[in-house]
């Protein structure tokens, strides 16, 4: 088999799995299907881990599979780019959802949907890896919105519960709205590039860095920061960013498998994945880079802070990942696009096993995600218990754990670069880390330390089967052994990949950084291995930040439980404040909902309803005998009458032409 | 111009004609079985003839192609001349396809005048074929005139509560824009000494005449089309409309509107086109965003997409008037696009209105607990029609935003609104209908798609990913007489 075939086999075999189990599901076994898409999406894991060691001794590829369309001199294709970039991603893509296929074979054990969740997470997986293959602005958009259609099933699967088809809804909403400022980004790509292929794009971008656009007025708009914006706020609906970050929480109505595939590890990332394979593009803006860094700060540290407040395990988790996307989003601004795709990596681990923990969690909870409802859990269920707190300590950056070593080269870039906003972006995520190590740790010692504050007999109120009673145990092992597997990385991939990915010359060209953007540059100066990082790295404030985190959570929920309560009674204000989400969802639901079902109603009643239709109907009365006349006419014969008006019409044209 | 061996149009026009004479013939209300035999014969024959047009054509020339001419009237030099080029051959098959899928459809559901209702869309399919192969203006005014009068039947007949209402007013509508079309028929063949389009492709004309002849050929067309602020006959006549009146109306009379934009606007006025393509494209605009709003506040079903299909047309006129080998060959996309996915999400209706009698939102609800299926083919419609990559409706949006980026930024922000909007007036309404627990008794008691309706929707879902996975070979039919079309409409006519 030769290098072409395998890249076609990665995204094209879980396709076709998808696609039997979604048509022939129900007829199927249950085993069969997730036999079906399981083994698929492993067969593309072992060919990424081919391809990765193909790519890792130097190979690369570009080519095109098939031509899409041709039209106005611009050849539309869909066809591949595997480099360094593409190569670590496929490695991230099928790994994490190998997992997630192993582990929903327990945790999906008992829905009637089986077949057609194994069908969709499949689907994700091609998609997704369409997305990250891509050598073209548009197969990147088809992956884009195929993975946004997926997360969109996926989040309302039970489509029975108004929240779950409410927040798909608002989920897909939310990323069209992302999805329209990046297709006119790719529209003004192919306008001055006259391409939508990116070597020739990036090839030909540095000839127009100073080419300018008429937008508003005299001013003159840079066509690079226009186009690279545009492309961002496509970033900003796929990976979450303010203000577009609102569908992220409400997504957690989906199965927790997909929170940790889709919603945590891959999906959300395509956007920092796809800004890190436009660096030659940003690379060009300074004030995109700006807005990406500021944006992406601004997330990191406001939307981790509302995890504090979250009693929901999932919702915690989920406002982690917000706030770590913004993490990486710092990254991409102050061009260190490569720490961004490290720490997407790790997180991408670490980040999936909370989540799959935190469902494993919620399977011995009988469903109940309330974290004021549990502890004590880490006497029933160690594996859960330690591979959850592997990945706490990895979020917060304790080293030697993965996060530590992502975390901090990202802080560290956003110390030495000189854009504007870097010192911004520096202190949110600095002041990020002691958040985030706070509601980690409330999490962890919520849900498994202190005293149990669930009944053990079973749980009312939900009137499970037997099978559900009883007191919290340990998940079955294909639950379990995604979390070891998954806790494996998170534990090493720190230490192992800074040097390459930071220090070293990974990534090649597939990621153009100026010597002018020099945080990087600055970064590798500073530090020649790993050792004199790790040195740095604990004798620096960031470090003990987490600490100082895990500490406060340790006081306020091991030492003190009764404090948090006075506190936010104290603070109720800002408590408020907290929990509406800084009432971004109040407002969108207000102006945006609302707004849209207003103009419409005056637009439908007042201009359709009023003004045409008066103007025409007036008319109408002004020639009302013709109506008139017409209305005689429905007699029940008229059809008899132009049938025959029609067949002399037509003989009459017949004997024109035959004479 | 040679006759072919074969007169493949002659064919695709009077096959289902005749087939429909000898429904009306053979079928009598006691014996509808034979009607419809007859008629699925009549229309698969219809549909077979028109397949060498797409693979005999040559897509290397713009020149008509299966041209057939005879005399009819000499005294006036009218001439039943017939051929088509890349822009039109397409919609050919498409009509005869959509005419198979119409027949198939009102299998069962249609229990009164049986004979009558089947031979109404044979016939009106010959003469929609017609009025696309038709290269004599007269010949095209007799088509497009009588093909008015099988769908005003077919509403009027056939139709809901309101069926005389809306039949008059779909008439009244399109007869009066087609009078004034007309007049310019007669003032260009004074002009000219001809009927042929051929002829008045190369006919000089000052501006001022040519922007007069504009506002002619606009007011038939646009109402066609429709346009705003000409298109509230739309939403009226969808909701009383039988379903094969329905599909037939959004899928290719709508098509008649824009495919006159093309055939005689552009290459007849190019330098009225030129000066008057900002207001076009203005009211293209307001047909995304506007009617896209109009669609967000619907409560019926049919109503719903008979707005849809206003905002989807809206971006047909505007790649049109973008003057651009993309905008253009977008706009045709589009126009096929909407072909299939306007049929498919009418038949989707259909589907409930046969078990339920109604089109109302809110009469549903969880419809996808008694009907998977169905569910999971509305939901490709759907998604098609928001214009996801991969169905049909995302090659010609695509394309006409790419190209309005070039023409003009503010442009394609506008077009591109109806990426949240489309999204958000479907998605809305298949969660309303679709999701959520079941609504009521009635929902409770539907049962899934029979084999027919199944293969019915199949066939189209198969159509529409097919082009979204692959437009090349619906693309590189136009993609010649596009161009040659664009480099004609840049030469001045003064």
């Amino acid at each position: 088999m030769t290098m072409q075939q395998l890249y076609l086999l990665v995204p094209t075999v879980p396709l076709v799995a998808s696609i039997v189990v979604g048509l022939w599901g129900r007829h199927l076994p249950r085993a069969a299907a997730h036999w079906i898409t399981t083994l698929a999406v492993a067969v593309s894991f072992v060919a990424s881990a081919v391809i990765y060691r193909d790519v890792m001794a130097g190979n690369t590829f570009n080519g095109d599979v098939y031509t899409w369309a041709v039209t106005g001199g611009v050849k539309m294709a869909i066809g591949f780019l595997i480099d360094p970039l593409t190569a670590i991603m496929l490695i991230v893509v099928t790994f994490v959802s190998l997992m997630v296929h192993v582990y929903t074979i327990g945790y999906m054990a008992d829905d009637d949907g089986y077949a057609r969740f194994f069908s969709y997470i499949c689907l994700f997986t091609f998609s997704m890896l369409m997305l990250v293959m891509s050598n073209n602005f548009l197969q990147l958009f088809f992956g884009w919105e195929a993975v946004g259609l997926v997360s969109y099933l996926l989040i309302g699967f039970w489509f029975r519960r108004p929240t779950a088809i409410y927040a798909n809804l608002k989920a897909f909403l939310a990323n069209r709205v992302g999805d329209f400022g990046f297709i006119l980004g790719i529209g003004l790509v192919l306008a001055w590039a006259g391409s939508l292929d990116y070597a020739e794009v990036f090839a030909k971008a540095p000839s127009l860095a100073g080419a300018t656009i008429d937008l508003w007025g005299s001013a003159e708009w840079s066509l690079l920061t226009v186009t690279c914006i545009c492309l961002f706020v496509g970033a900003m609906g796929k990976s979450a960013q303010v203000p577009l970050h609102v569908w992220l929480p409400d997504s957690m109505e989906g199965p927790t498998p997909i929170s940790a595939l889709i919603h945590a590890a891959t999906m959300v990332t395509a956007g920092i994945f796809m800004v890190a394979r436009m660096s030659p593009l940003f690379e060009l803006s300074d004030t995109a880079l700006s807005v990406v860094t500021v944006i992406g700060a601004t997330g990191a540290l406001f939307l981790g802070i509302l995890g504090i407040v979250q009693n929901d395990i999932k919702r915690v988790v989920a406002y982690s990942t917000l706030s770590q996307l913004g993490y990486m989003t710092v990254a991409l601004g102050v061009s260190a696009y490569p720490a961004a795709i490290f720490h997407l990596m790790t997180h991408a681990f670490f980040k999936a096993l909370l989540f799959l923990g935190a469902g494993s969690v919620i399977i011995a909870m009988h469903h109940e995600q309330d974290l004021r409802r549990m502890g004590g859990l880490r006497r029933y269920m160690p594996v859960t218990y330690w591979t959850m707190l592997i990945g706490s300590l990895a979020l917060c950056g304790v080293p030697p754990f993965a996060g530590f070593f992502s975390k901090d080269a990202i802080i560290e870039a956003a110390h030495l670069a000189g854009i504007a906003g870097h010192t911004y972006a520096y202190w949110a995520v600095t002041a990020g880390v002691f958040v985030t190590a706070f509601y980690t740790f409330r999490m962890m010692f919520l849900a498994f330390h202190g005293a149990p504050r669930f009944e053990a007999g079973g749980h009312a109120g939900h009137g499970h089967d037997d099978h559900h009673a009883g007191p919290p145990r340990e998940s079955p092992w294909v639950v379990t052994a995604p979390l070891v597997l998954l806790a494996i990385p998170s534990v090493y991939t720190g230490w192992t990949y800074i040097e390459p990915m930071l220090l070293g010359d990974f990534f090649g060209n597939s990621i153009v950084v100026r010597p002018e953007h020099r945080a990087l540059w600055e970064f590798k100066n500073e530090w020649h291995g790993v050792g004199a990082f790790v040195q740095h790295g604990v004798l620096s404030l960031p470090f003990w930040l987490a600490i100082g985190g895990i500490a406060a959570a340790w006081y306020l929920y091991i030492a003190k439980p009764e404090l948090p309560a006075r506190i936010a009674a104290r603070l109720s204000g800002l408590q408020t404040v907290l929990v509406n989400n800084y009432y971004f969802d109040a407002f969108n639901a207000w102006f945006f909902a609302g707004g849209a079902r207003r103009i419409g109603g005056l637009f439908a009643h007042v201009g359709d309803g009023k003004v045409i239709e008066g103007i025409v109907n007036g008319s109408a009365r002004l020639v009302g005998w013709t109506a008139a006349l017409l209305r005689q006419l429905q007699s029940g014969y008229v059809y008899q009458y132009a049938f025959t008006m029609i067949i002399g019409l037509f003989a009459l044209l017949t004997w024109w032409v035959i004479r | 111009m040679a006759p072919t061996m074969t007169p493949y149009l002659s064919l695709a026009i009077w096959v289902p004609i005749l087939a429909g004479v000898a429904v009306l013939v053979l079928g009598r209300d006691a014996d509808a079985a034979k009607a419809r035999w007859t008629a699925l014969a009549g229309a698969l024959a219809g549909f077979l003839v028109t397949i060498p047009l797409y693979t005999h054509f040559d897509a290397t020339t713009s020149a008509m192609q299966f041209g057939e001419r005879r005399e009819w009237i000499p005294y006036f030099d009218i001439h039943y001349h017939l051929g088509v080029d890349g822009i039109s051959v397409l919609f050919v098959l498409l009509n005869s396809f959509t005419t198979l899928l119409v027949v198939w459809a009102g299998w069962e559901c249609i229990k009164v005048r049986v004979a009558q209702y089947m031979a109404a869309f044979l016939i009106m399919s010959g003469l929609i074929n017609g009025a696309f192969a038709a290269l004599d203006a007269i010949l095209f005014y007799v088509f497009f005139e009588a093909m008015l009068i099988p769908m005003y039947l077919i509403i009027g007949i056939w139709g809901g509560e309101r069926r005389v209402y809306a039949a008059i007013k779909f008439f009244l509508y399109t007869l009066l824009g087609s009078l004034l079309m007309l007049v310019a028929f007669i003032y260009l063949y004074q002009k000219s000494g001809s009927f042929a389009l051929q002829d008045w492709f190369v006919l000089p004309l000052a501006l001022d005449t040519q922007v007069l002849l504009f506002a002619a050929f606009f007011a038939a067309f646009a109402v066609k089309v429709p346009m705003w602020p000409v298109h509230t006959w739309l939403p009226d006549a969808h909701p009383e409309a039988p379903t094969g009146g329905s599909v037939v109306l959004a899928a290719i009379t709508l098509k008649i509107g824009a495919y006159g934009f093309v055939r005689f606007i552009l290459p007849i006025l190019p330098d009225a086109s030129h000066a008057l393509a900002g207001f076009v494209i203005a009211l293209s605009l307001i047909a995304v965003v506007y009617i896209g709003f109009v669609a967000l506040v619907q409560t019926d079903m049919k109503r719903l997409i008979a707005y849809s299909s206003i905002s989807h047309m809206g971006f047909v006129t505007l790649g049109f008037f973008l003057f651009s080998a993309q905008g253009a060959e977008g706009a045709l996309a589009q126009m096929i696009s909407h072909g299939f996915v306007s049929a498919a999400m009418f038949l989707c209706v259909g589907v409930l209105y046969d078990r339920m009698h109604t089109h109302l939102i809110a009469d549903f609800g969880g419809v996808a607990n008694t009907m998977p299926k169905f569910a999971a083919f509305v939901m490709l419609f759907s998604m098609a029609n928001a214009g996801l990559p991969a169905t049909s409706g995302f090659v010609g949006e695509f394309l006409v935003i790419l190209a309005a980026v070039k023409f003009n930024f503010w442009i394609a922000f506008l077009a591109a609104t109806s990426l949240v909007l489309g999204a958000a007036y479907t998605l809305w309404m298949y969660k309303r209908v679709i999701y959520g627990d079941v609504a009521n008794a009635n929902v409770a008691a539907l049962t899934d798609l029979n084999r027919r309706e199944f293969w019915l929707l199949a066939t189209l879902a198969a159509a529409v990913l097919i082009m979204g996975v692959w437009p090349r070979p619906f693309i590189d039919v136009m993609h010649v007489s596009v161009t040659d079309l664009l480099a004609h409409v840049a030469k001045s006519k003064l």
